[in-house]
């Protein structure tokens, strides 16, 4: 059906896509690194903690919310699941339990907040960032937890291979939880009637309550699913690295609100796609990888990141004024 | 006929204020029935009342379907097939129109979306009130028609037996009107009763069986449309007799404040010549596409014509910017904006100032207070406005006093030609009167007005000569004085 190409290709996530598509063939041709299996793989761990998060922040998007919180989340999480499995065996399934259920219960507290107070969700999150934050520096003092159960040090992987230089390299459990959290998150969105109402509030909410939406149920459940994603990222970080720093994810909020937007969902509700929101994900992650495969100094990550942000989004909107032009 | 819904001594207060007094209102299966009133008449609380969101005061009796209830709620309602079409039309602009019209199936306990059962609702609803849309546009995508239509088909596919639109005519154009009209002919052979809100009474006349008209809370009856003019029903809505003669010629041999000769915009318009003297109304009207609003920018600069010319007052202008427009004495208001350009929460004298911020200022581009506050004083007493404190937010004002404070605010920039595109669209009777008699009173202290229009009464009951246009040539030229309103009417929709 033409009409349906034609619709893909005016969608910002098409133009996104031939970035992404030309800019890997730059960096293919003017690297040898770029384009092996061992880098991809790289960049797959990588990109966990922001990617998952991407995934969490843009369910909040959808539905009209903003979340500012969720690094303090993840910090929250990861510290207090960790504790607890440094000293009592809860194994892999208690580590996640811990840290999901704490993401979910400060997830609730934010929609409990936003909903009953009505006021605007970058006021609360912004609160609730420093009020999680404060509270968990307070009370650990800052201090690193650095011995890790055994297990957990591990990690796990499948398909093992070995670059030229005997180091071993595999698909490991945090590409595998990004994987899990779009996959879970594009279902949600779009294939449940929830995921649905999630659109419907973020494009009218008043509409939605005429017609007899439970928003306050779709609010919980939309932080609720932030803070669960901000525990899952937090686990796949901390295994990363080895250790547990509160204060290491903070700060992280604005590249990964970035990623989200220039995957093309829109601040203001009811736009976004995962699959947009992968592609806003990869671009920034690709260019990162690329300007250290380059050899670029790395001072210059953050302006060619910046400069990228500003030239897509503006495409997008200039693409859209003319379209409506 | 059997009556299918049935309200009988229906009061409500709010607080101290009564809303609505002793109302009774019998809707029948498959009738057309109009509710008018003006704003403030109680018509929007009836409505809430029928739809379930307020109950009414104890005392009143509701009978549906046969059935009694002291009041009704949302949920019954729609059950009963009540669907309430607002005039936001409460739809999601994100999602498409298949979305939209099916969106109850979204509703209830997290389970899978059954995407074929959402086309094949939407499809259905469609088919029934023969309108046919693209499924998968995005409601974003759609023109207010359109998006209309779709809300409609929203009602269709939750069974509605009962149709209330609250205004579904304000935005609308002549042509998307009627085909909206017949649709509600549609819904009518299929015995689903409607019920209009409007404030636009010669729409209100076309359509209804049965009119029943509002005033402060009352009902004032239930008329048979047949039995009653649009002229009547201004006067059982506002309780007022309003003079319609069209005004006496002005300015005959006023000097020329503005001569278009020849203007050409290929698209837009074509070889459009007309003059406007001093103290004269000229109203310029045409079905909408025909080029008078492209017409009226390009004389307030925002729109360049490719061939002709422009005069001020004799003076040359080059229409290259609305900056150099109104340096010479064009003021412009849009659609809307005599309603909408205050800022409301802003004090009186700021609003009146706001345009001409520039000249007031002195050295250093400082503003002199004392002299802020004679210039609006000045602009008050001209504009006949009556304000206790200037400094008071313009939001405290009676409608009729803001609409003066607009008007302030251009004729602060001291025009010679004021171009007024549809200025009284969804403003009720007493505020258009209201308007109306700003417009005499600035013709009257010089000004050439140029009023823009879609309603026939309109411009022939308030301009000296109306200016037809039709697919960007002017076509005719209509005196009031020595013409009919029907004459015009059938001058605009030949």
């Amino acid at each position: 059906m033409p009409k349906t190409i034609q619709r893909w290709t005016r969608s910002h996530e098409f133009w996104l896509l031939a970035v992404v598509v030309v800019l890997s063939m730059f960096l293919t041709a003017a690297t040898d690194s770029f384009l092996t299996l061992q880098n991809l793989f790289d960049l797959l761990t990588s990109t966990s903690f922001a990617g998952i998060l991407a995934a969490g922040l843009l369910v909040v998007l959808v539905f009209g919310g903003i979340d500012i919180s969720f690094t303090a989340i993840a910090s929250v999480a990861q510290y207090v699941a960790l504790t607890i499995a440094k000293t009592y065996p809860i194994g892999w399934f208690g580590v996640f339990f811990v840290a999901c259920c704490t993401g979910i219960l400060c997830g609730l507290f934010n929609a409990a907040i936003i909903h009953k107070v009505r006021i605007s969700s970058v006021i609360v999150t912004i609160s609730t960032l420093n009020i999680f934050f404060g509270l968990l520096i307070y009370i650990t003092r800052g201090d690193y937890i650095t011995s890790l159960p055994s297990y957990f040090r591990e990690g796990i992987w499948w398909f093992e291979f070995t670059d030229s230089n005997g180091f071993p390299y595999a698909i490991n459990f945090q590409a595998l939880l990004l994987v899990v959290a779009f996959f879970m998150t594009w279902v949600l969105l779009n294939k449940t009637n929830i995921g649905r109402q999630i659109y419907a509030v973020g494009g009218n909410e008043i509409a939605a309550e005429r017609l007899g939406f439970h928003v306050f149920g779709l609010r919980c459940l939309v932080y609720g699913y932030m803070g669960f994603m901000a525990a899952i990222a937090s686990i796949s970080q901390a295994q990363l690295a080895q250790s547990v720093t509160p204060t290491t994810l903070i700060g992280k909020e604005l590249e990964v609100l970035a990623a989200v937007v220039l995957g093309g969902a829109s601040l203001t509700g009811g736009n976004g796609s995962v699959f947009g929101a992968v592609l806003g994900v990869m671009l920034i992650a690709i260019l990162q990888n690329g300007l250290i495969l380059l050899g670029v100094s790395s001072y210059w990550n953050q302006f060619f990141v910046g400069c990228v942000i500003l030239l897509a989004v503006s495409a997008t909107a200039l693409s859209q004024r003319r379209r409506y032009a | 006929m059997t009556a299918f819904l049935e309200l009988a001594h229906i009061s409500k207060h709010f607080g101290g204020v009564r809303a609505l007094r002793d109302v009774d209102l019998s809707l029948e299966a498959g009738e057309v029935h109009c509710l008018v009133g003006e704003n403030g008449s109680g018509k929007s609380t009836l409505i809430k009342i029928i739809a379930g969101v307020q109950a009414p005061d104890p005392g009143g009796r509701i009978v549906l379907e046969g059935r009694e209830h002291s009041r009704l709620d949302p949920i019954l309602s729609t059950k009963s097939g009540i669907q309430v079409i607002y005039q936001d039309l409460s739809l999601f602009p994100n999602l498409s129109v298949a979305e939209n019209i099916a969106i109850g199936s979204h509703m209830g306990l997290p389970r899978p979306a059954n995407w074929n059962r959402i086309s094949d609702i939407a499809a259905k609803a469609m088919a029934r009130i023969n309108v046919n849309l693209d499924l998968e546009t995005m409601v974003s995508d759609l023109s207010i028609a359109n998006r209309q239509l779709v809300a409609i088909c929203r009602a269709m596919a939750a069974d509605a037996k009962l149709v209330i639109m609250d205004e579904p005519t304000a935005s609308l154009t002549r042509h998307e009107v009627d085909s909206l009209l017949r649709v509600v002919n549609d819904l009518k052979s299929r015995d689903i009763c409607t019920v209009f809100v409007s404030h636009r009474l010669d729409e209100v006349m076309e359509i209804a069986e049965r009119v029943t008209v509002l005033r402060d809370g009352g009902k004032v009856g239930t008329f048979d449309a047949s039995e009653i003019t649009s002229r009547r029903l201004e006067t059982l809505m506002t309780g007022h007799e309003f003079d319609y003669a069209p005004p006496r010629p002005g300015g005959e041999a006023a000097e020329v404040v503005l001569a278009v000769r020849n203007l050409t915009r290929p698209g837009h318009y074509e070889d459009i010549s007309f003059d406007i003297r001093k103290g004269e109304i000229v109203g310029l009207t045409g079905l909408l596409g025909s080029g008078r609003t492209e017409l009226a920018l390009s004389i307030f600069g925002m729109n360049p014509p490719s061939r002709g010319t422009i005069e001020v007052s004799g003076k040359p202008l080059i229409a290259s910017s609305n900056r150099v427009a109104i340096a010479s004495g064009v003021a412009y208001v849009p659609e809307d904006r005599l309603m909408l350009g205050l800022a409301l929460g802003q004090p009186i004298s700021a609003n009146i100032l706001a345009t001409v911020l520039d000249s007031l200022a002195g050295k250093f581009g400082l503003i002199d207070p004392a002299e802020r506050v004679a210039a609006a004083g000045d602009w008050i007493v001209r504009l006949n406005t009556k304000v206790s404190d200037l400094e008071n937010p313009v939001g405290t004002l009676s409608g009729g006093n803001q609409q003066r404070v607009v008007l302030g605010k251009w004729m602060a920039t001291k025009p010679r030609v004021l171009i007024l595109d549809s200025p009284t669209v969804g403003v009720d009777i007493k505020a258009k009167d209201g308007i109306y008699e700003i417009v005499h009173r600035l013709a009257a202290e010089g000004v050439g007005v140029l009023l823009i229009s879609d309603e026939a009464q309109e411009v022939f009951y308030h301009t000296h000569r109306v200016l037809v246009m039709r697919q960007g040539k002017l076509v005719s030229e209509v005196h009031p004085l020595s013409s009919t309103e029907r004459n015009l009417q059938e001058v605009i929709y030949a």
